[in-house]
């Protein structure tokens, strides 16, 4: 997963991190092509470029780079990433697309977190050798349940796949406190979507993809959004075959230029009944573990909660079927049931597992679940929220939280049966890395060998846009 | 920060061992003997021609601590006495078959059958000189370096050489036996310039009088090394083949060192020439820097140089060697022909008659040729990148490569009077021009006058640009060079 950067939660486009190489600095030696494992580079007699759809930013190129040169970045929709062609013509880097091209681009979302407003500050130049991307794990915890891919949708391991699955809207509520009839911005949606008898099965931390009707200015139809599931594996509604998305609504840009999001839109105006196309399941790494006391760190903003909604939900599940009637829900409707199937299964297994939540937005308003969220037992999750724009208050990002929490934060990354969770806005990425960096050296811990078990042993998992 | 702290990534080399090494140096005791004999008069060549007065200094070197991706560029302040030298040879290819000449398609070679040992000795011997030479040649640069960053570089290239210097001896040492532990002797015997015994290839005798040289000769020099070390990856002899492959990744970074050395020397020049407003070359040196024009014949200079390393354009040696798949040609394996060459032809250089010509010969004999006109490409290329500096800079100088026949010394084209645009001259003619082809005593003087010594952190010297970004991503004024 550490790959293409899928859109999660809001953002309805398909967002790239491009790996760019700098042709005024390059000093075409050809390292980076003869180490590349993906055969990802390659040149002509002006440029060295990395194939965009090959490379799958695995960074075995980065450091033999004499030069730094290999080591850029830009951030844009995957329609719009540099071809092999255009790249072999550059004389120098593009710029990074400005906000207002990435809301032309559909892909800015225009609600709490802006471009012009990030949840989380930039990492400081002091650390620009850091790449957060690098951390992130490529494999699920050892305890993971067994993720189905792609069952529907191209896929090229299975051609007869059904191109695409038609879901039924069952259920679309506001799950933020602001909304369009109160003069906010501000719109996320909880979206149900069943699938009667067809099969879909999903885990916590897997996405699927919208197929929105219609076609685009060319005459195209709109390419497939992603989102990422918000309830646990045995359906929102435990026992149906059903599941939730978190879907914020992009309506304009922060300058207040209209720019409609096409898929967020279509989500949110549909009504119950209405049908969908859905493509999917994605994801194989982004998944929880499930062995009993292991604990689970989350970090995310705004929308990037949709899979700590669902881990949350089925370890809520797991323990309420341990313990009698439960106290809340993660869920803003019909959550309170006890999935039979988890009775017996689990009892008291995850009794001494710990779920710790840093989760960001600008104001509590604006957060999705904050309600349900405050009334989960404190003995259940330890939640820590942080808002970025409450008047009167200094802003506090998740990183900040997270460093608030320094001390129960070490002990987790310490603890081999912690997993960490990251899932927000890309800007967020790095910032929650260097917080972990951070914390670790405060704890005395060695991060070089702590951040290698970490990805090694599946503990840190990234998922940003 | 220290380079030895990331034991994770040490799998493949052996660092308990004095040698460290991936190449299981362990099991064969007489070869580790031999070596182990020839290590400290490595250490004390070292100490005698090695970068003077440096031996305490704390350097932000590159180690290779494995030769996977991950492993071979660890950073960390090493003294370079201790600098882990060792034997690295890039991961064996499984049923590697030769790929060309008169082998083509039998299995690649693990040892030296007898018929090519003569000529495969020559080869490792002549290349391993190269090694030891461009230390002796760069070892007072030190004294006058423009920045710590650039004394960093100066270092990393030299310890690297160093290396190289060791891959050659390992080889010497595992296949030729006593001759070839005797040729490891006198690869630190020979010494670059001494009259009595001198390196093999003469431009190697040539000092590396000040910066702009040595960012030349790195650009120019080391880019003979490549194309030579790209040719020798192809070998049938699979050893050679390995560990010039791993050679090449760390080549990489000498090349970064000349041209960024140059680009940034051009930078500086252009920021003064706009500054100023004037391209009198007279104003710019009172300012203190190095105008175009001397670029220029700096340039003429080592590309001339550089190109006689080819050898001769028709060499009957250069034919066996590749026929008999000693070495290959550059990218052999990119190449769609039939790998064998005969009855081709290719073109070559003559004077006939007063004016210059170009004939037609065998394809083999003209290995030296084809070797020569890739590089020439390659360097045009990089050229051509100093060139968009200047004309970012909005000015209308352009720097080019002078023509192939330009300043030859080696060759059918030796001594011939040719003119860096190509034109024939007289001796007489020559004679009037060459002072504005090739630097003279007096650009010699001027960018000697030039060279003093800048170590505070963050500060260059007036004549060169900084990098746009540090080593390894660390900041341009991080201390590159502690000084014990």
């Amino acid at each position: 997963m550490c790959g293409l950067a899928k859109d999660m939660g809001a953002p309805d486009i398909t967002v790239i991190r491009q790996h760019l190489i700098d042709p005024e600095i390059c000093i075409r030696c050809n390292t980076c092509e003869s180490i590349c494992p993906q055969k990802a580079i390659t040149h002509d007699s002006n440029n060295y470029v990395v194939d965009a759809d090959i490379c799958n930013l695995c960074m075995a190129c980065i450091s033999p780079c004499p030069t730094g040169s290999i080591d850029n970045w830009r951030t844009l929709p995957k329609v719009r990433a540099y071809s092999v062609d255009q790249q072999l013509g550059w004389d120098e880097l593009p710029a990074e697309l400005s906000g207002d091209d990435l809301q032309e681009a559909g892909m800015a979302p225009a609600g709490a977190e802006s471009a012009a407003q990030p949840p989380v500050s930039v990492a400081p130049p002091a650390d620009a050798a850091f790449n957060s991307t690098t951390f992130g794990a490529t494999l699920p915890p050892w305890s993971a349940a067994h993720a189905y891919t792609q069952l529907y949708g191209p896929n090229p391991k299975n051609p007869s796949a059904e191109k695409s699955i038609t879901a039924t809207v069952s259920g679309n509520v506001r799950v933020t406190q602001v909304g369009p009839e109160l003069g906010s911005d501000y719109d996320t949606h909880h979206i149900v979507l069943d699938f009667g008898a067809l099969p879909f099965p999903v885990l916590e931390g897997q996405s699927i993809a919208v197929l929105p009707p219609g076609v685009d200015d060319n005459g195209r139809p709109h390419h497939p959004r992603q989102y990422s599931v918000a309830s646990p594996r045995n359906g929102e509604r435990p026992g149906y075959n059903n599941l939730s998305l978190t879907v914020k609504r992009v309506l304009e840009d922060h300058a207040g230029k209209p720019v409609r999001g096409v898929a967020s839109n279509y989500l949110c105006d549909t009504e119950v009944g209405d049908t969908v196309q859905v493509i999917g399941p994605f994801g194989a790494s982004f998944l929880m573990p499930n062995h009993p006391r292991s604990h689970i760190v989350m970090i995310c903003t705004g929308t990037g909660s949709a899979p700590m909604r669902a881990m949350t939900e089925w370890r809520r599940r797991l323990r309420s079927a341990a313990v009698g009637p439960s106290q809340g829900s993660a869920a803003p409707s019909g959550g309170g049931a006890v999935a039979d199937q988890a009775r017996g299964l689990h009892d008291g297994k995850f009794e001494s597992g710990k779920l710790m939540l840093f989760f960001g937005a600008r104001s509590k308003e604006e957060l999705p679940y904050f309600g349900p969220l405050q009334n989960l037992p404190k003995d259940f999750i330890d939640t820590t929220f942080a808002f970025s724009r409450t008047p009167g208050q200094p802003k506090v990002y998740v990183q900040d939280a997270m460093r608030s929490r320094a001390a129960d934060v070490a002990t987790m990354l310490a603890d081999s049966n912690a997993y960490f969770y990251v899932c927000g806005l890309k800007a967020m990425e790095e910032g929650v890395v260097l917080a972990l960096r951070d914390i670790a050296a405060g704890a005395g811990l060695n991060w070089d060998v702590t951040a290698a078990a970490l990805k090694r042993e599946g503990r840190l998992h990234l998922e940003t846009y | 920060m220290s380079n030895m702290s990331n034991m994770s990534n040490m799998s493949n080399i052996n660092y308990s061992d004095k040698i460290p090494n991936n190449v299981n140096l362990d099991d064969d005791r007489t070869l580790k003997r031999a070596l182990e004999q020839w290590q400290p008069s490595f250490l004390s060549w070292w100490d005698d021609m090695g970068p003077d007065g440096t031996h305490k200094h704390d350097v932000y070197l590159r180690t290779a601590t494995s030769v996977q991706p991950d492993g071979w560029a660890q950073f960390g302040h090493v003294k370079m006495p201790d600098y882990r030298w060792g034997i690295f040879l890039n991961p064996a290819e499984k049923d590697r078959k030769i790929h060309f000449g008169d082998h083509l398609g039998q299995d690649a070679w693990q040892d030296i059958p007898g018929e090519y040992r003569a000529n495969l000795r020559r080869i490792i011997v002549t290349q391993g000189d190269t090694e030891p030479a461009s230390v002796e040649q760069q070892r007072h640069l030190g004294a006058t370096a423009p920045s710590l960053y650039d004394l960093r570089n100066l270092f990393q290239i030299n310890v690297e050489e160093g290396r190289h210097l060791w891959a050659m001896v390992y080889l010497l040492h595992k296949h030729f036996g006593r001759d070839g532990r005797e040729e490891g002797e006198a690869l630190l015997q020979r010494r670059s310039g001494q009259e009595d015994n001198p390196r093999i290839l003469q431009a190697f005798n040539e000092p590396t009088p000040d910066w702009l040289s040595f960012f030349m000769f790195t650009y120019f020099t080391d880019r003979d090394g490549k194309f030579q070390l790209c040719a020798l990856a192809e070998s049938a002899f699979d050893p050679l083949a390995r560990t010039t492959k791993f050679m090449l990744t760390e080549e990489a970074h000498h090349m970064f060192v000349g041209e960024s050395g140059i680009g940034r020397v051009i930078n500086r020049t252009c920021a003064v020439m706009n500054e100023l407003r004037t391209d009198d070359v007279g104003r710019l040196r009172a300012a203190g820097v190095i105008d175009l024009p001397t670029v220029q014949r700096y340039l003429n200079f080592h590309f001339s140089v550089t190109i006689d390393l080819f050898g001769a354009d028709e060499s009957s040696n250069a034919a066996t060697f590749y026929s008999t798949g000693l070495k290959g040609r550059y990218e052999e394996g990119k190449r769609v022909d039939d790998h064998q060459l005969r009855g081709l032809t290719y073109k070559v250089l003559a004077v006939s008659n007063g004016h210059l010509v170009e004939r037609e010969v065998p394809m083999l004999n003209a290995l030296n040729e084809v070797l020569r006109d890739d590089y020439i490409k390659d360097s045009v290329s990089g050229v051509g990148r100093w060139n968009k500096l200047i004309e970012k800079a909005g000015i209308a100088f352009r720097l080019s490569a002078p023509h192939k026949a330009f300043h030859r010394n080696i060759g059918s084209l030796a001594g011939t009077k040719v003119s860096p645009d190509g034109r024939m001259l007289s001796e007489a003619e020559w004679n009037v021009s060459v002072d504005s082809w090739l630097p003279n005593d007096g650009d010699r003087a001027y960018v000697a006058s030039l060279m003093g010594r800048v170590v505070e952190p963050g500060q260059f010297a007036n004549w060169i640009a900084p990098p746009p970004i540090g080593i390894n991503r660390q900041p341009v004024n991080f201390d590159y060079v502690r000084f014990g």
